[in-house]
């Protein structure tokens, strides 16, 4: 969706404001949030691709007045009401109404081999790669209304394959249908000059991973 | 939930300094009525909180990269293999299994710098460099890092001379990005425990490059 997470390239977010100290959480609920998110995945009630597009759905306005993690809650608020797992007005009342029909919760003896283990989006599927390395191809101009991963910055823009990472889900119909249509995933190489114009240095570029189902031959 | 934000009932903050004799409030009141109610409805354990927060504030962050690094520095077969294949590579110590993150692992040279960043979140490579700091999460530096990665190279003082390359690495799928600095000149026969502790957070990001301490300092 065409939102203000997709912020690649926009000018007036500010300026880099580089923090010096070494802490993860900089309050103790940031951390909660971070901890709540991981817990409540377990329940596998989502992937994180509907957890990104929970985010993306944040209005606009309130998107950029949130930081990190008031954004990450409002997500994770979603996902929790739109799986079923919470009821909104057991959001909204902050009491539960019924016992949610789970099996068990994540306990903390199995949290070190899930961060080590979790598995991502790479998938076994024999799927025939549509492109390979050094083909030019063109992203598609698609403006979706759903997720998509493709940002607005690189759309309808000529590149080269540079490696072909091998099948993955796909982002944009995970997030939408858990549909995870498996297919190539690639680095594609962009020339800044493409991307940004005659201003950006000619030695520069900037890759992008994206499928199959983003791509045109060029 | 409570209606008494000076409920000194917090059995799982683990901050002593904060947050106990200080009313909660807007998210951090809002979270902790989303934690009381994910505990009533049998969702969550708070006990699991605990446990995840301590894994990333104590036992995985940008010290596994530095290794990774070292390694590479001083072993040019695992050099290499780190190159071709990141995610085998780096299941070799053991931080994450083989199939469960999938990491690529840029060079950096005298004629090439790399910059990695996500525009469209913030994804990061949590297993060799933990969770990412707050200038990396920040919208500024997600927006200006694919326009203008020279200019936010000056703003942590990199000035890239305009006949070195630079490639911006935009994590836009399950793909992460691991930056493998130059070895600074000054550190031959120095060993991996040496090395690790020199490489930077920042450089492996592309950020920064890594330098010698500071002499008697």
């Amino acid at each position: 969706m065409n939102s203000i997470h997709d912020m690649g390239g926009m000018h007036g977010m500010g300026p880099l404001v580089i923090e010096h100290d070494d802490a993860v959480f900089h309050d103790v609920w940031h951390g909660r949030v971070f901890a709540l998110r991981m817990a409540c995945a377990f329940h596998r009630k989502w992937n994180a691709d509907m957890g990104r597009y929970a985010r993306e759905r944040m209005p606009a306005g309130e998107f950029l007045a949130a930081s990190y993690y008031e954004r990450a809650l409002y997500a994770l608020e979603r996902v929790l009401v739109e799986s079923g797992l919470l009821g909104e007005e057991e959001l909204a009342s902050g009491q539960a109404t019924s016992p949610a029909n789970v099996s068990g919760t994540l306990q903390p003896e199995q949290v070190a081999t899930i961060v080590r283990t979790r598995r991502r989006a790479r998938m076994d599927d024999d799927v025939a790669p549509l492109f390979k390395v050094g083909d030019a191809v063109v992203t598609r101009n698609i403006h979706p209304e759903g997720h998509t991963r493709l940002p607005r910055y690189a759309r309808g823009r000529r590149g080269t394959i540079d490696r072909d990472h091998g099948v993955f889900s796909f982002a944009d119909t995970n997030a939408m249908t858990r549909d995870r249509k498996p297919q190539h995933l690639y680095s594609v190489r962009f020339a800044a000059t493409e991307l940004w114009g005659d201003a950006a240095s000619p030695r520069d570029s900037t890759y992008l991973d994206l499928w199959d189902d983003h791509l045109l031959p060029a | 939930m409570s209606e008494h934000p000076h409920d000194h009932d917090h059995p799982h903050d683990g901050d002593a300094d904060r947050a106990h004799d200080r009313p909660l409030s807007g998210p951090a009141l809002r979270v902790k009525a989303l934690e009381s109610l994910l505990v009533e409805k049998g969702l969550i354990d708070p006990k699991t909180l605990d446990e995840i927060v301590d894994i990333y504030e104590n036992r995985v962050g940008p010290r596994n990269g530095a290794r990774i690094v070292a390694r590479a520095w001083t072993d040019p077969a695992y050099r290499q293999r780190l190159l071709a294949n990141a995610t085998e590579a780096i299941a070799e110590f053991g931080y994450i299994e083989r199939w469960a993150e999938d990491i690529v692992a840029v060079e950096n040279t005298p004629q090439v710098r790399n910059l990695v960043v996500c525009t469209l979140c913030s994804c990061y490579p949590w297993p060799v460099l933990g969770l990412p700091p707050a200038w990396y999460k920040s919208d500024a530096y997600r927006a200006r890092a694919v326009i203008d990665p020279r200019g936010v190279l000056k703003a942590f003082g990199q000035h890239v001379p305009e006949d070195v390359e630079v490639r911006v690495w935009d994590s836009t799928a399950e793909m992460r990005y691991l930056v493998v600095p130059e070895r600074p000149t000054g550190t031959e026969g120095w060993s991996v425990e040496q090395l690790a502790a020199i490489v930077t957070r920042d450089a492996m990001v592309g950020v920064g490059t890594v330098t010698l301490p500071a002499s008697g300092a």
